[in-house]
């Protein structure tokens, strides 16, 4: 990858210019900017607990007590996602770090050491890509009993494939360059030269799947807090919208709001990845243009 | 013939070791569930006595070393024997026979409609880049990929059956109708709509993309230019030309796609009350049901690469070049 060697000279003005040019990068920054300051501010912004009783129950939105209305034990929707993004996000960063930690250990060594090595390794990637990952999921929280841990640890399991074959496709490539052949001759370490000299220079590309990743995560966090595979003492967007299911009828905002909250995070965060993208990576990113 | 034949044969031998390495991977994690299965399954029997338990753990041979207990387990594999579930009294295997058909016509009519459409949108799109149409798909593209799934079937429940009472919203037939032949088929395929849409709406957007990533890529190559010069009409250079060299890797992603698919069964069946496998794993997980969960598991897994199978052989056929490769 030339254009990761050539980004550290470009970083500044460079890097914000050209992630600015994607309108849709800055407009998704502004809305997870504005999804962070929730996030950090549930707390001033509903002092409560999520999990109590503030109103009637099915309260409809704009009343008095309840801006985005009350669920069917009177708990304030909008209190729910201002405390719910909080679990996102925690949930979508922490997995998505441990999965670049497998990913990007197994790639390195794979495409670093080749061989056998990349063989058994690479066997082993294509077995996770094979199950079905949701399943796994669901099986892992299950088995594991839900709690921050386990839901974090199952995203992670069953996201990292993806992260190894990048790694592995950039280790390769890298390996046979010249600083990397001079990092050789000057008898650096294998250690020394994975770290230091070929993972910084590869870091561009897997910044920006992980930023993507972190989107996925979040999907399919709400989508196991919504079979009821949640932490049970956190309030998620995913469990309110599994709780107002059955009361889709009579109450359509419980399941609403949470839905478009989820919505906007994980589009706020694609389109954020896109921006990187451009930015991070400009070769790759003029071939998908027209 | 015969490379084709040796390419496929090579494919069904790595698709017999997936599936034995899958079904080792099913045994360490019933074994690494938290608390004895013996006292688990006294539990879902509905007895704790010390004395059944110790009854149990001899009758599953749960007093054996390690090594003999995966011995036994997957020559019960090898037999379809996945064990029994205490809570709905049967075994594993048959309750998901029971539940199979609905899962995959389910899965199968999602995927190939998504299939379908995604690669229509994609040239679509890719054909006029830059115009509104592009931007267009492009951006409903976007936000189709950014939607939980169950959310997107709990709206549509909300718009076509709630308030425009078109669609009906659960189960898979109209309890009590009594509908024969045609009308039998037409309520079961009204009952399809919804769940599908919601199921084939996310992998349309992701088949979009890539289709239309990949036609960038290729339309501008000195091939198309050739064919573009000899005069060719336009829909045969891009249904002949661009769409046949383009569509390699989209086949290639939608045969690993194949297992989110049926993952993302478990919530579209939850949503639609659909007497699937889908649903069957959610109420196992409501009851904590570990053998069913576990045949699930293993059960989704087969189906994937079976499923994976089927588009190498796709692939193949689409792809003349493959005979060559070893």
């Amino acid at each position: 990858m030339t254009a990761a060697a050539i980004t550290p000279a470009r970083k500044g003005s460079g890097f914000w210019s050209a992630f600015a040019r994607n309108k849709g990068a800055v407009i998704g920054l502004a809305f997870l900017t504005l999804i962070i300051l929730m996030a950090a501010f549930a707390d001033v912004l509903y002092p409560d607990s999520p999990w109590d009783m503030t109103a009637m129950p099915f309260q409809p939105p704009l009343s008095e007590d309840a801006l985005l209305g009350s669920d069917t034990l009177g708990r304030d929707i909008a209190a729910g996602i201002a405390h719910g993004a909080r679990v996102s996000l925690l949930i979508g960063l922490t997995s998505t770090a441990v999965a670049v930690l497998i990913g990007v250990f197994l790639g390195a060594v794979s495409g670093f050491y080749g061989g056998r090595v990349d063989d058994l390794v690479m066997r082993f990637t294509e077995l996770f890509q094979t199950i079905p990952n949701f399943v796994l999921a669901v099986v892992l929280v299950a088995i594991f009993t839900p709690s921050l841990t386990s839901i974090v640890l199952a995203i992670a399991i069953v996201s990292w494939p993806p992260l190894a074959r990048l790694a592995r496709g950039e280790f390769m490539s890298l390996r046979s360059r010249e600083f990397v052949h001079a990092a050789v001759t000057t008898g650096q370490s294998n250690m020394t030269i994975i770290w230091r000299q070929i993972l910084p220079n590869s870091l561009s590309p897997i910044i920006v799947s992980a930023s993507l990743m972190v989107a996925t995560a979040i999907l399919l966090e709400s989508s196991l807090s919504f079979l009821g595979l949640g932490d049970p003492n956190l309030m998620s967007w995913g469990y309110m919208v599994g709780a107002a299911r059955t009361v889709i009828r009579q109450a359509w905002w419980m399941s609403f709001f949470p839905g478009i909250a989820i919505l906007l995070t994980v589009l706020a965060l694609n389109l954020v990845g896109e921006g990187l993208n451009d930015a991070l990576n400009p070769k790759l990113a003029r071939k998908g243009r027209s | 013939m015969p490379r084709i034949a040796l390419f496929i044969s090579q494919r069904l031998v790595k698709a017999v070791f997936v599936i034995l390495a899958i079904a080792v991977f099913n045994f360490f994690l019933v074994h690494a569930a938290p608390g004895d299965p013996a006292a688990v399954m006294a539990g879902e029997a509905g007895a704790a006595d010390a004395k059944f338990v110790e009854q149990l753990r001899q009758q599953f041979g749960l007093d054996r070393p390690l090594y003999e207990q995966l011995g036994t387990y997957m020559s019960k594999v090898v037999q379809a024997d996945l064990g029994y579930s205490y809570r709905q009294q049967r075994p594993v295997f048959d309750l998901l026979m029971d539940r199979l058909p609905v899962t995959l016509s389910l899965t199968l009519t999602a995927f190939v409609l998504a299939l379908l459409g995604g690669v229509a949108l994609g040239t679509l799109a890719a054909m006029r880049a830059g115009t509104w149409s592009d931007t267009a798909i492009t951006v409903v593209g976007l936000t189709a990929y950014a939607t939980p799934i169950f959310w997107i079937g709990l709206m549509l429940i909300l718009l076509f059956s709630v308030n425009l009472g078109w669609l009906p919203a659960f189960g898979t037939e109209s309890i009590g109708a009594g509908y024969t032949g045609w009308d039998a088929f037409l309520d079961r395929a009204k009952h399809l709509v919804l769940p599908v849409t919601t199921l084939g709406l996310f992998y349309m957007a992701v088949y979009t993309r890539l289709t239309r990533a990949s036609i960038l890529e290729v339309r501008d190559m000195d091939f198309v230019k050739t064919a573009r010069a000899k005069g060719l009409p336009e829909w045969r250079i891009v249904s002949v030309h661009i769409l046949r060299n383009a569509i390699l890797p989209v086949i290639t992603v939608a045969g690993f796609q194949a297992g989110h698919l049926i993952g993302g069964s478990i919530l579209i069946e939850t949503v639609f009350a659909l007497p699937g496998i889908g649903r069957l794993a959610f109420e196992a997980v409501l009851q904590r049901d570990y053998q069913v969960l576990l045949g699930i598991f293993l059960l989704t897994s087969v189906v994937v690469v079976v499923f994976n199978l089927l588009t190498d052989l796709i692939y193949s056929l689409v792809d003349p070049r493959i005979e060559v490769a070893p």
